[in-house]
């Protein structure tokens, strides 16, 4: 065989095993989405939306109370987290290149990475046992330490992405370095922001294990910020370990909402920044 | 030739705006300037030539304290605004640049502000919009770049939407609003065609009117087309300074001779 026809042949075959490899890559996730929608779909009703579990064994009720509760969830995680990951985001950014920048890049690496039951144990010991009960704050606070890290990313690479030329136009016209910070960078980061923060929001929401000791779950709505709360995560995991058949197709019905609450979020916001001049 | 040798004294007369006394600046310990002993004149246009590397970007940074801005940088020596040293230890660096504005190498219009507030944006972000009409601010500067006419029906359209040399234009009507005293130019028509660049140079003739110009170009025939007056840098030193016929026609230095006829490098 000739060299050329043997460099198409080695040229073919690594594209094929490339397809493969994807396909490979890609089956888990579709059979996951296959199964949930099979599964999960002949649950979905307004009434399995908006109503609280029933009787035992019953196949009545539905999952209102953890809707509600992973709603209220995010809300909190979000006005915990958001705007801290932003500031740090922007410090990191802009102020950063010292020791001090360094080492928070590397805490906040860590914390990434921090296996999400030990976040819920820690906030258990640190805030349920001080406080008494178990509350949707303490959960909050478990899903803020996984959120703030992955937002102060996303905001300073946003930030980066902003060519020097631009703060340059500012400083040189006698603007601030505050302002040009704000008025000038911040702004056209904007998109990468916003981005990063809805990522960061559909990854807390499957969140299950820093959950289970900070919130406990609930089968009753919203009762006050000192009573457990439920959420779709810990709904799905409660329901799947019950022996009754009712309450595992529940289960199956919170998987496909939450599924589809989370594919929203990615999707929407692929979608919405596609085209989108600027730096993102 | 000597270092600190005030080559534009013999020259020059009239108001002084801007001096020079023994500047020296480091990129590290890499030194960019060595001793730059120099006098612009108000209301003139000087050009800075030389070959890449010289310092002449580095020189007119100082000029506006920019330079201070790169990390591990390092200034010493004086530059005298109306005489007053603007590295004196108590002054406001944000203070100085509003007085003498700069225009970069490629145009850098604020990507999220419309050319309407591309032109304000100085006097909105420093908090001197106070008593101004920004309405007029605005057609002022825009007229005086010669813009006026071609984005007057599109002033709420983003910055970036007009061609480069429209750009340029844009950000040089940007400085002058906020009324400095000095302009100055790093290699403005760079990234700009021919037609573009020749409307930029007859606006830095028009603006010595009101402002003093230091321009940075690598382009000869540019400094002659210009300039009053033309300084060589040659590797962080100030080579050769005078009025741009002599320096181009009769220059005194065997090097700024070399750069002139092309046979350095």
């Amino acid at each position: 065989m000739s060299s050329y026809a043997f460099r198409k042949f080695k040229n073919r075959l690594f594209f094929c095993l490339g397809i493969v490899a994807v396909v490979v890559a890609l089956v888990p996730l579709g059979s996951i989405i296959i199964e949930v929608v099979v599964k999960g779909a002949p649950e979905l009703s307004i009434g399995f939306l908006t109503e609280a579990p029933g009787v035992v064994g019953q196949s009545a009720g539905g999952i209102g109370p953890a809707i509600q509760g992973s709603l209220i969830l995010i809300g909190l995680t979000s006005a915990i987290g958001i705007p801290i990951g932003i500031l740090s985001g922007i410090y990191l950014a802009e102020f950063g290149n010292n020791i001090y920048g360094t080492l928070m890049r590397m805490f906040s690496d860590v914390l990434t990475e921090f296996p999400s039951i030990v976040v819920g144990v820690t906030i258990f010991l640190a805030f349920v046992l001080y406080v008494g009960h178990f509350s949707p704050l303490a959960g909050a606070f478990a899903l803020s330490f996984i959120l703030i890290p992955i937002v102060s990313r996303t905001t300073e690479e946003s930030m980066k992405l902003v060519p020097n030329s631009i703060r340059e136009a500012s400083l040189a016209l006698g603007v601030r370095r505050w302002r040009t910070t704000i008025s000038v960078v911040l702004t056209a980061a904007k998109a990468g922001l916003i981005t990063g923060a809805l990522l960061a929001v559909a990854r807390i929401a499957g969140e299950t294990a820093p959950l289970i000791m900070t919130v406990l779950g609930n089968s009753y709505f919203f009762q006050g910020f000192n009573e457990p709360i439920d959420a779709l995560p810990l709904r799905i995991w409660r329901d799947a370990l019950q022996p009754y058949p009712a309450f595992i197709a529940q289960g199956w019905g919170a998987a496909l909402v939450l599924i589809l609450i989370v594919l929203t979020i990615n999707v929407g916001v692929r979608i919405a920044s596609r085209g989108r001049r600027g730096f993102r | 030739m000597q270092k600190g040798d005030d080559r534009s004294v013999t020259f020059q007369s009239g108001s002084e705006k801007v001096r020079t006394v023994g500047l020296n600046a480091w990129f590290g310990t890499k030194q960019a300037l060595k001793g730059i002993t120099a006098s612009f004149q108000a209301n003139m246009v000087t050009a800075i030539i030389g070959p890449s590397g010289c310092g002449k970007s580095t020189f007119v940074r100082c000029l506006n304290r920019m330079h201070e801005l790169t990390p591990n940088s390092r200034v010493t020596g004086d530059v005298l605004l109306d005489a007053e040293n603007i590295y004196a230890p108590k002054v406001d660096p944000v203070l100085i640049r509003r007085r003498v504005g700069m225009v970069f190498q490629k145009p850098n219009p604020f990507p999220t502000m419309t050319i309407y507030d591309n032109v304000a944006a100085g006097l909105k972000l420093t908090g001197m919009k106070k008593g101004k009409n920004l309405d007029e601010v605005v057609e002022r500067c825009l007229r005086q770049v010669s813009l006026w006419d071609e984005v007057k029906d599109d002033l709420k359209k983003p910055g970036t939407s007009i061609s480069g040399g429209q750009q340029q234009r844009l950000c040089i009507a940007r400085a002058i609003a906020m009324e400095p005293e000095v302009i100055l130019m790093d290699e403005p028509c760079s990234a700009l065609d021919p037609i573009a660049t020749a409307k930029i140079e007859q606006l830095m003739v028009q603006l010595q009117e009101k402002y003093t110009v230091i321009v940075v170009t690598h382009n000869m025939q540019q400094a002659a087309r210009v300039a009053d007056s033309t300084a060589f840098f040659y590797l962080g030193e100030l080579i050769e300074y005078g009025p741009t016929t002599q320096i181009f026609e009769n220059p005194k230095e065997q090097l700024t001779e070399q750069y002139i006829t092309g046979k350095m490098g």
